[in-house]
């Protein structure tokens, strides 16, 4: 069994004179879960950040061997438990295209404005959870408020709250809800009276802005060479949107803009996440009225069996790129799975981003990273 | 001289208030004033692994709002808090982590599993080779929430339910014993 105080013992030692080590979570309020930081200061100036990982570690990918095509994807809601519909998307998709499974298209556009809707739903709890952080309570009210109503929606269609397993290979589950449409344009209206709220009270905050400016910088070559992805990378000034790069089901007809900030700091994140609740807000309108008649499932075999080979998707979840990648042997279940998880490379630029600064800056940089510790660990 | 019940909120009071000019005289045990003022303060830890925790910061919001019976002061120090909501998955190297922390709560003190994984390891209960099948391997538990994640009405008929049994007196053997029929 793992031995807690071992670890502390050992970093102590590496401790130079006048050096202060202090172990960060893994129960602590501001790191979302269950991430251990060991910390190095001197004084109250960060040196070094040693994340270490593995308090949820579930092994999800070993336990994914044993389970067919058809149950795997239940598994992937509860990694990115904020994306979790992004994530089923992106298995059904790899079993797609594997399988060459034609999707009608109704299933295309309702997994686009449910995608989109997740993704606002977990930018809004990232609003609310990092204002709480800097130490504004209020915000986190706003926020789920708005988020309630998407929750209520995904309940009504999807049965589930948070971890839908709506998709199945081949399109969806079942039929959307009747009162789908109106839930969702009541939603838009909602949302975009409201959303007017939050630049008041956060991002014209004089203390929220003086507390993420030039805080937590990450410039374009080490968001590049740290593999980051999603609104990390995109507020250093990469263009790394899957829906643009590389579009899936109906993302190629849609119009958006793809958000980039050049600043690179904490505030960069923050405004690239706001406006990209906007642009999400602008493809469910696009897609809301035209969303066509028909199947909402195609034609499948009942036990799928992927070919022989490799086989690799992405999508763009709420956190940046979500990879997946399977080797078949031909049977009915995975050889080998492996996610590629953008939380974790996104982590790995912690310490390159919060050293040098002071300790009480690492909440805004690690708050703007929006980290789900089970996404890293699987 | 009369004597009456008095009612405080919605909670009548454990005891008897005899009013007599400029002042009064509560005829009570100890015990139930102390029962009925803990029952109404429960402090939780805010301990949250997985995704049960976002359906407990969505009882904290402001549609399910359970801050109505008390348990809006989420502590993030166990020393401070009474009861300890396991929301989600505990892996063997969380385990001794969580016995810490149970063990750094001053009694009296309950324990919630919230969720499959802290009841028997759900979802992650088959082939997997790092999982707790339950938290009760760990530490005692009071109170068991099904769901996956539990919608949030279902963690409070949970704190409801453990305020009741504390307001009565019970221990937390009786408490545990009552739960599990």
């Amino acid at each position: 069994m793992y031995n807690q105080t071992e670890v502390i013992k050992d970093t102590s030692e590496l401790g130079a004179e006048g050096e202060l080590i202090i172990n960060m979570g893994p129960q602590h309020p501001a790191t979302h879960g269950v991430l251990h930081l060991v910390v190095t200061l001197n004084g109250e100036t960060i040196k070094k950040i040693e994340p270490h990982l593995g308090y949820i570690h579930r092994s999800i990918e070993k336990m994914c061997e044993s389970l067919t095509y058809r149950q795997f994807i239940y598994v992937t809601s509860r990694m990115d438990y904020l994306s979790s519909h992004i994530n089923n998307l992106g298995c059904a998709l790899l079993v797609e295209k594997g399988m060459q499974i034609e999707v009608p298209e109704r299933a295309k556009y309702v997994r686009v404005i449910l995608s989109e809707l997740t993704r606002i739903a977990s930018h809004e709890l990232w609003l609310g959870a990092m204002a709480m952080d800097l130490g504004a309570f209020t915000p986190f009210f706003y926020a789920f408020r708005e988020r309630e109503m998407i929750t209520d929606i995904m309940e009504e269609t999807c049965g589930a709250r948070l971890t839908m397993n709506y998709i199945v290979p081949g399109g969806l589950m079942y039929d959307i809800h009747p009162d789908f449409q109106k839930k969702v344009k009541a939603f838009i209206t909602q949302f975009k009276a409201k959303v007017t709220e939050y630049e008041d009270l956060v991002t014209n905050n004089i203390i929220f802005q003086s507390r993420t400016k030039g805080v937590g910088v990450l410039t374009a070559e080490d968001a590049i060479s740290f593999g980051c992805t999603g609104p990390v990378a995109r507020a250093s000034g990469v263009s790394c949107d899957i829906r643009k790069l590389y579009p899936y089901d109906v993302y190629d007809k849609v119009e958006f803009d793809e958000v980039i900030e050049t600043a690179g700091d904490s505030f960069a994140r923050y405004m690239v996440r706001v406006k990209e609740m906007n642009q999400s807000i602008r493809i469910i309108e696009q897609l809301i009225d035209t969303i066509p008649e028909g199947d909402f499932v195609g034609k499948t075999k009942n036990v799928l069996k992927l070919p022989k080979g490799e086989f690799y998707t992405r999508v763009e979840t709420a956190r940046g790129e979500f990879g997946i990648y399977v080797v078949s042997e031909g049977g009915t279940t995975p050889h080998r799975i492996k996610f590629r998880s953008p939380g974790f490379s996104n982590l790995s630029a912690l310490n390159h981003m919060a050293a040098g600064s002071k300790i009480g800056d690492l909440m805004a940089t690690m708050g703007t990273l929006d980290l789900v510790i089970p996404d890293i660990d699987r | 001289m009369e004597l009456k019940e008095t009612k405080m909120g919605n909670e009548s009071f454990p005891g008897i208030i005899h009013e007599t000019p400029g002042g009064g005289i509560v005829v009570s045990t100890f015990d139930s004033i102390i029962n009925w003022a803990r029952s109404n303060s429960l402090w939780p830890l805010s301990f949250a692994t997985s995704c049960c925790g976002i359906e407990m910061m969505s009882t904290a919001s402001a549609k399910y709002d359970f801050s109505r019976f008390g348990f809006e002061v989420a502590r993030a120090s166990p020393r401070q808090a009474d009861v300890i909501i396991i929301a989600g998955t505990i892996v063997n190297k969380m385990a001794p982590v969580l016995k810490r922390l149970y063990d750094q709560m001053a009694d009296p003190k309950y324990v919630i599993a919230m969720g499959a994984c802290a009841i028997s390891g759900g979802p992650f209960f088959y082939n997997t080779y790092s999982v707790v099948k339950g938290a009760d391997h760990i530490i005692p538990v009071d109170v068991y929430i099904p769901g996956c994640p539990p919608r949030p009405e279902a963690l409070l008929h949970a704190l409801i339910s453990l305020q009741e049994k504390i307001k009565l007196g019970m221990t937390r053997e009786q408490i545990r014993g009552e739960f599990k029929g």
